[in-house]
């Protein structure tokens, strides 16, 4: 049995503005295994990039316990949800801007972070500006770019939602394949639910706002190799069906 | 892309654009020696009052006077430098209020609105002031300069700095960035074309901090060389002197112009 990653227990989020009082996140409860692929996938604006958030401890909960068994200080590499590379930076230095700033870079991790250009066909572009590279290839390098920190747990917030339908499908694949065989842990949040089942091992669904855990879906599609393979096998259907309902149903089930 | 690889239609554009910019020159030059005609030829059929009105060949007899008299030289040096050093000390006074200011979110919420209403007083009013505090000689002038280039540099440069994309600023807070690497990695990067655009400003700005301050205390510069010139009526004097503010002031913007092109980045 691997040992938990990550570990919420009974996480409550709240937040004040001048007129309102928000509860984004409801006690909330989830556990990641090492080497697992979880998605999270809940309706629009029903408190995913906050959980994210909270996992990167960019914000605070404001109750519960959020626990990662790595100690290392950079633990988790978060991708957002747009690519944010800056335009002033070629491919090359935005890659490294991770580094930079963790203060890690030196000739090991440079040439990590160079090989992974390498390694996934990015090579050539290394010194082009993120304006002169398509919409994929730009998610391509942001996630290198989370990647060259060498993070124990990846987190993606939607990260193929600014990319049209067909390029969506190929950069999934692309995405899947880095991850898999950089063996990294991750957590992926969608409110696709082809593109969740196309990637994960375990799926958490969520309720509408403030976001609690309706269900857990544990999928059995890792014989097939690709997000692809897996939208084209017979029981993709029946994983779509059954979360659909789950997402759709009313949230008083529980 | 390789040259050869243009189409004769695509050359045929290049072509009408390269034609359509030498025309534009072309016009420009006309127009300049169009206006110098008319007005050396009104003041020859006595239209206008030559001596009111001065004339090229008046300007230009005056020019290669002062010149031979070393006096040009001295002038336009003293305005220069002044301006100069309004202009770099007013900008990167400016540039550390504004970074003062982005740094820490309760000094700026302080002192933003004095900021505001500073940059709405017409400088020109503080010049008694600056006279009595400063002395008449140089400081003052170029206070003066600085005066009016800082506080728009400071208010342009905040704002530039306060509109950094929020969510890029997030992505830096994901890898644990500090303050100091937020600025020095996103902020300054992000606003080196509103750097440029600000020093644009700024060499107008310094020029008129530069020429009110002469006209106030100098005894020498070309602000000095123009109020001196209406005071004993010598006009073709004025005249010139405007003329080569005109020049120095469009060779400062455009050494400007030529840094902006260089570091121009592809957004
Ligand atoms: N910093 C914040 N301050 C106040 N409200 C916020 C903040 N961040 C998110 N929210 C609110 O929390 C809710 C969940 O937002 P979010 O986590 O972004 O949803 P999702 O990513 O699922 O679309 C929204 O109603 C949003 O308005
Ligand atoms: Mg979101």
């Amino acid at each position: 049995m691997k040992n938990d990653i990550l570990k919420m227990q009974g996480v409550t989020k709240v937040f004040y503005t001048k007129t309102a009082q928000t509860v984004a996140v409801e006690n909330l409860s989830l556990a990641v295994k090492e080497g697992e692929f979880v998605a999270i996938i809940g309706p629009s604006g029903c408190g995913k990039t906050t959980l994210l958030s909270l996992i990167a401890k960019l914000i605070e909960p404001t109750t519960g316990s959020i626990l990662l068994s790595s100690n290392k200080k950079h633990a988790v590499g978060y991708m957002l949800q747009q690519d944010h590379l800056f335009p002033w930076r070629t491919v090359e230095k935005n890659v490294l801007l991770g580094l930079e700033v963790t203060k890690n870079l030196n000739y090991e991790t440079k040439k990590y972070a160079s090989d992974l250009l390498e390694k996934y066909g990015l090579g050539d572009f290394k010194k082009h500006l993120p304006s002169q590279i398509s919409g994929g290839m730009r998610q391509r390098v942001a996630l290198i770019r989370t990647l060259a920190t060498n993070p124990d747990l990846l987190l993606l917030d939607e990260p193929f939602s600014a990319l049209d339908f067909q390029t969506r499908l190929e950069v999934c694949d692309d995405v899947y394949s880095i991850i898999r065989r950089e063996n990294k842990t991750t957590v992926l949040v969608t409110h696709d639910i082809s593109e969740a089942i196309s990637v994960a091992d375990k799926i958490y669904v969520l309720s509408k706002r403030p976001a609690k855990v309706k269900k857990v879906f544990q999928c059995n599609l890792q014989e097939y190799t690709t997000p692809l393979k897996r939208r084209e096998s017979e029981e993709f259907g029946k994983y779509f069906e059954e979360i659909y309902k789950c997402l759709n149903g009313a949230d008083d089930e529980l | 892309m390789n040259f050869n690889e243009f189409s004769p239609m695509h050359l045929a554009y290049l072509k009408k654009q390269r034609t359509t910019k030498i025309v534009v020159h072309l016009l420009q030059v006309a127009f300049l020696l169009v206006f110098l005609g008319v007005w050396e030829l009104a003041t020859h059929l006595g239209w206008v009052d030559g001596f009111i009105f001065s004339s090229p060949s008046r300007v230009w007899k005056t020019l290669t006077d002062l010149f031979s008299q070393g006096d040009l030289i001295k002038h336009v040096w003293a305005s220069t430098w002044e301006t100069i050093l309004g202009f770099f000390i007013g900008t990167v006074l400016g540039m550390l209020i504004a970074i003062i200011l982005w740094w820490n979110d309760m000094v700026k919420r302080v002192f933003e609105p004095y900021l505001v209403v500073l940059n709405s007083l017409p400088k020109i009013a503080l010049g008694p002031l600056i006279i009595i505090w400063a002395g008449t000689g140089k400081a003052a002038i170029v206070t003066m300069a600085v005066l009016i280039s800082v506080v728009i540099t400071a208010l342009n440069m905040l704002v530039g700095f306060c509109q950094t994309e929020p969510s890029k600023i997030l992505l830096m807070r994901t890898f644990k960035a500090n303050k100091a690497q937020i600025f020095f990695k996103l902020v300054f990067p992000a606003n080196i074309p509103n750097l440029l655009a600000t020093l644009k400003i700024n060499v107008g700005m310094s020029w008129v901090g530069t020429i009110t301050g002469e006209y106030l205390v100098s005894k020498e510069g070309l602000g000095y060389l123009i109020v001196y010139g209406s005071q004993v009526f010598r006009l073709d004097l004025v005249m010139t002197c405007t003329i080569v503010l005109c020049l120095l002031a469009g060779l400062m913007y455009g050494s400007v112009a030529l840094l902006e092109k260089s570091v121009k980045f592809d957004q």
